[in-house]
């Protein structure tokens, strides 16, 4: 089951993508959420699916691929479907069964806000798909470093983003092991009723808090060992910089959103 | 029990590009009452293999029979329960699986899940706790209050309470002091004289293949690459050099003195005992002639 989830893995690659800045992709996941709402019509939401998939083409991540990364959240994507169709009563009556009435608009409703979600699960399993999680993290720190004035832990936050980021994997492994074993011993969690499921997560989660803390434990001495004191005054491995495509994607993305502000009724 | 893996082959994350071949066209045949050990460098494909043996995974390519149960690839298998009853898997580091309140409770734990009467499961604990060398009060203790060594033991307690007829282990005694290792080794190979139990070992240690394994496969990137007797299997020095594996301590002892003495013995020695004695041999019988 895991091992299907696309979100927050990293695939490598020298990509266009891969190879911008992780402060500009931030920047423009972040405006792009915003330029998505930006389409109202059929137009402009063909030139942002459009764009997306251009997008998608230039990470050089397969369409396939995203796509089966949409499955755990396939429910979400069907049930807002579902309610715009049924409950958007404006325009013609399509179609009519006993109590249910689809009418034009809400299909129209329907397939746009279905193609806004893609286009956002896209472009921001792109941003992970491209980024390795410590350069998202360190592109976090820079850009929030202005806020530092306003007494926010920048450094502590982006620190605990990463660690964390990092030991997701960790923990999926051990999830996975744990469950294994606990299997082997009888336990299952895929079936019974939902009292015999609730309780089969018990042997499942002590274990892992128990590993969870230990392991924080162990990294705690571990950075203190090796002379960590904070962010202060502390010097970068890893030096971000920005060059001539950063600029391109970001003004692309005000061309689009030109183009899309002058198409929309 | 017997088991069978047919050209069976494992693919992580199937479909993605994360995709992995960690097994291919694995052959193996283990007949019930053997002790087969299975070694190989890390990243070998065992753990991959060792999980198959208990259906928890299933094989993307090939069959694998698990004594009246066959598991096909790309064939839905149900009741999976059985079969875990029957074949007991103590995984690495397996204190790692503890969680109950008391100790007791967690050996219950697996005995309980396969319909075994409470009473029965615990007299079942506390002669396995009694079998394990630990002393009675821990029952009542938290596992989470013991020592390292102690909780291994417990854990595999836990495993041996549902009462297997397949024991699989995955490097049991990875991470324990040597005394402990011997101990547990022993009280595996105990259960196998007295019970009658397969045991599947899973091991990069020669030592220990040697000196207990009947049966001995070489796992070398995801293959199957070698089976059979543990004196042919460790007697080849030559094909274990090709899969980066050296001969146990206690043969290349043997070597150095077959080539002091200018001439091979008999056999090949597969213990301490067996080799000191055969050395006493030769070197009585040098000194008389």
């Amino acid at each position: 089951m895991m091992e299907k989830m696309i979100f927050g893995r990293y695939i490598p690659g020298d990509s266009f993508i891969h190879k911008l800045d992780p402060r500009s992709k931030l920047i423009f996941v972040f405006l792009f959420i915003a330029v998505v709402f930006l389409a109202n019509n059929a137009v402009t939401y063909a030139l942002l699916l459009a764009f997306t998939l251009l997008t998608v083409f230039f990470s050089r991540i397969r369409l396939y691929f995203l796509i089966n990364g949409l499955k755990p959240i396939i429910f979400l994507l069907v049930f807002t479907f579902l309610l715009h169709l049924f409950f958007t009563k404006e325009g013609d009556l399509l179609w009519k069964w006993q109590f249910i009435e689809v009418y034009e608009e809400g299909l129209r409703q329907g397939i746009f806000i279905s193609v806004r979600f893609m286009v956002l699960v896209f472009i921001t399993s792109i941003l992970t798909l491209t980024t390795s999680p410590i350069s998202i993290t360190d592109g976090m720190e820079v850009l929030l470093n202005p806020f530092k004035r306003f007494k926010l832990p920048v450094h502590e936050l982006a620190l605990m983003m990463s660690i964390s980021l990092r030991f997701i994997p960790t923990l999926m492994d051990e999830t996975d092991k744990i469950m294994k074993a606990q299997m082997a011993r009888g336990s299952d969690i895929s079936s019974g009723t939902m009292k015999e499921r609730l309780k089969a997560v018990v042997p499942l989660l002590i274990p892992l808090f128990v590993s969870a803390f230990k392991r924080a434990e162990d990294l705690a001495v571990a950075m203190e060992v090796r002379g960590y004191r904070g962010g202060e005054g502390r010097t970068r491995y890893r030096q971000l910089k920005w060059d001539w495509r950063d600029y391109m994607v970001l003004v692309l993305l005000a061309v689009v959103a030109v183009v899309l502000w002058w198409l929309r009724s | 029990m017997d088991i069978e893996l047919q050209q069976v082959g494992y693919a992580y994350s199937k479909g993605t590009p994360f995709e992995k071949q960690a097994l291919t066209d694995v052959n193996l045949h283990i007949p019930s009452g053997s002790y087969q050990a299975i070694i190989g460098h890390t990243g070998s494909g065992k753990s991959t293999l060792l999980q198959h043996l208990n259906a928890l995974l299933k094989p993307t390519e090939g069959t694998v029979k698990l004594g009246d149960l066959e598991i096909q690839a790309k064939k839905k298998v149900k009741n999976l329960k059985p079969v875990r009853q029957k074949i007991g898997i103590v995984f690495q580091f397996p204190e790692h699986q503890l969680f109950d309140e008391t100790v007791l409770k967690d050996i219950m734990f697996g005995p309980l899940n396969f319909g075994v009467p409470a009473d029965e499961a615990e007299r079942r604990a506390r002669a396995l706790v009694e079998q394990l060398g630990l002393p009675e009060e821990v029952l009542e203790k938290s596992p989470f209050d013991l020592s390292g060594g102690q909780m291994r033991r417990v854990a595999i307690a836990g495993v041996l309470a549902m009462e297997p007829s397949v024991l699989v282990l995955d490097e049991p005694t990875a991470g324990l002091d040597p005394r402990g290792r011997q101990e547990i080794m022993e009280l595996f190979h105990r259960l196998y004289v007295e019970k009658g139990l397969t045991i599947i070992l899973v091991t990069h240690s020669m030592e220990d293949a040697a000196r207990y394994a009947n049966r001995v496969a070489i796992m070398h990137e995801g293959r199957c690459v070698l089976s059979g007797e543990p004196e042919e299997i460790f007697g080849d020095e030559l094909s274990l050099a090709a899969y980066r594996l050296s001969a146990p301590r206690v043969v290349r002892l043997q070597r150095r003195f077959e080539t002091l003495l200018g001439y091979p013995l008999d056999k090949l020695c597969l213990s301490e005992e067996q080799l000191a004695f055969e050395m006493g041999t030769i070197v009585r019988k040098e000194r008389d002639f």
